[in-house]
């Protein structure tokens, strides 16, 4: 992979912050944006915007177009069909619609559903709610010691009464990768769906629903290259065709009475009232965008980058990383510096240059687990390089340094 | 923007050796404040005598050096003063760190935070013990004054 050419993609890793060049390692909260994105939404507002799924007019068949291309363009991304792909706010959204739709119509009392301690709030308050209303359980599995999920873990937890294990590829805090495909394989044959939370695996290596065996699946567009307030859900067929809508009114209906309505075919039926148009433009052209230089090309450039920077400061006295020890399997690194917490050192890095994610990354019960309250956390992304890493490591230890000096 | 402008020794100090850390047996009031975006926690104790005199401050929690330098140094300024002169001392504070004109000669040694004016994402953790105070006198006044209220 070129990354000189694929930085120059990027326009606002040209800034300056402070004086200093900009070394951007938040890409796990929100990554920045190609032109070819920014592009895309443009042009759309240029020359084809319209309402769709409504005008007669040619303008609106164009919108309407852009906009099932899109679907198209995720659909492809994720190795699914176009009717399998519910375009959302992001990956909260779509799990919260699962959740809803349905998680409350399989979930009843002496049923459960299967997460665990390590998901984002957005991966387990749906499903707590879920489960509450509904008088089930929610049940956790074990993490192992480097915060992994693994196969026999699982098995412990799931039994004949599980009808979801709703589970994160990649965690945004470990790093760590749970085997999807083993999870489904659990899953199944219990009778229970999977429903994975791609939030930090989708933008960032390859995933094919088919081949993993995923029922469901949620991410966002701007955690990858894409506009903010746009994601997507995709869900199996014959399970969305099952499922209810949500929000009811414009656009979702086929038939309206009043004395009762009918639903479009999913996913339309999802997709109430005028949907982000731009945004659902601008995932597409992310989707391209990411699939032009490949998943795979993306995630060992990642990985090879994440496993240099866990080596290099993994050596300083007083740093300790989390998650794994040894190999790391995804862009995300973890840590704090002993006797600073991780907002000081957050702004300690941001005076030079970095941006680093500090707090407790919307994992409260795994942080509870790591006994931290806080930590640092660096993501990387397809546009950082060895440079980012070089200053992310003197800024690191340049702030070991003060703090030390100014606590005497 | 340096490093030193805002993590003073003073600041570094009062986070090291918190000058009034732990918890009163009957406080008049305490108030427990988090901040959902970091996890910060902060709960302020106040002994406050019947005529609305602060006898006594003491804080306890968990987080950054300036949330907790912060919370040693009000508490530290509040010792002895009436219900509104602390008042003043949190507005001052809230206005020296928004750049607005503010009552330095009441600060004290809060001053020193000064430099966290720069850092416009660690203001809250500045002001958390502010807020803890605040939200404290607001029970107070909605319960009437008196007895230990918790929040
Ligand atoms: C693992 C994981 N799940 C869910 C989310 C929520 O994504 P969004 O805020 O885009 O809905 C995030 C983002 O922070 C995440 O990292």
């Amino acid at each position: 992979m070129n990354i000189a050419a694929r930085r120059a993609d990027f326009p606002l890793l040209a800034i300056q912050m402070n004086g200093k060049r900009l070394s951007y390692l938040d890409s796990a909260a929100t990554s920045q944006k190609p032109r070819a994105v920014l592009d895309a939404v443009r042009r759309y507002y240029e020359h084809d915007n319209a309402n769709v799924h409504r005008g007669v007019y040619e303008l609106a068949a164009r919108a309407t177009q852009d906009y099932e291309d899109a679907r198209q363009k995720l659909a492809d991304l994720v190795g699914s069909a176009p009717e399998e792909i519910v375009f959302t706010r992001g990956t909260t959204e779509s799990i919260n619609l699962v959740a809803r739709s349905y998680g409350e119509v399989v979930l009843e009392p002496g049923t459960n559903v299967v997460t665990s301690a390590a998901e984002h709030h957005s991966n387990l308050l749906p499903w707590q709610q879920a489960a509450w209303h509904r008088g089930a359980e929610v049940r956790y599995v074990e993490l192992g010691e480097d915060g992994r999920i693994t196969p026999d873990a699982l098995r412990s937890v799931v039994d004949d009464q599980t009808r979801i294990v709703a589970l994160a590829h990649v965690s945004n805090v470990m790093g760590t990768v749970t085997d999807v495909a083993a999870a489904a394989e659990i899953a199944h044959a219990h009778g229970a769906v999977l429903a994975v939370d791609g939030a930090q695996s989708v933008p960032h290596r390859p995933v094919d629903v088919r081949a993993l065996g995923i029922d469901f699946l949620s991410f966002s567009g701007h955690k990858m290259c894409g506009p903010t307030g746009i994601g997507a859900l995709y869900g199996r067929a014959d399970l969305l065709q099952r499922m209810e809508p949500v929000y009811y009114g414009g656009e979702m209906i086929e038939e309206v009475t009043l004395q009762g309505s009918t639903w479009k075919e999913a996913p339309w039926r999802f997709e109430g009232g005028t949907p982000n148009i731009a945004g659902a433009v601008g995932i597409g052209a992310a989707a391209d965008y990411l699939r032009s230089i490949g998943l795979t090309a993306i995630h060992d450039h990642e990985v090879e980058l994440a496993n240099y920077l866990a080596d290099r400061i993994r050596p300083i006295a007083g740093v300790v990383v989390y998650g794994p020890q040894g190999h790391r399997d995804s862009g995300v690194v973890t840590f704090n510096l002993d006797g600073v917490h991780a907002h000081d050192v957050a702004t300690a890095l941001d005076t030079e240059g970095v941006c680093v994610r500090a707090g407790h990354h919307c994992c409260q019960p795994l942080m509870r687990r790591l006994q931290a309250a806080s930590t640092a956390r660096a993501s990387l992304y397809l546009y950082n390089n060895r440079e980012d890493v070089d200053q992310f490591v003197d800024a690191l230890a340049k702030a070991k340094e003060f703090f030390h000096r100014v606590a005497g | 923007m340096s490093l030193d402008e805002v993590y003073r020794e003073v600041i570094m100090d009062h986070y090291q050796n918190p000058r009034h850390h732990g918890h009163l047996e009957q406080p008049t009031l305490s108030v427990g404040l988090h901040n959902p975006t970091c996890g910060d926690e902060l709960r302020l104790d106040l002994q406050v005598s019947d005529d609305g005199v602060v006898q006594d401050a003491v804080f306890e929690g968990q987080g950054c050096s300036i949330s907790m330098a912060a919370a040693s140094m009000f508490t530290e300024a509040v010792r002895g003063k009436s219900l509104g002169e602390a008042n003043r001392i949190a507005e001052s504070f809230k206005d020296l760190l928004m750049r607005r004109e503010s009552d330095r000669s009441i600060l004290g040694e809060l001053e020193a935070l000064e430099g966290v004016a720069k850092f416009p994402a660690r203001v809250k953790c500045a002001t958390l013990v502010m807020n803890a105070f605040e939200k404290a006198i607001r029970k107070m006044s909605e319960g009437g004054g008196s007895g230990n209220v918790q929040a």
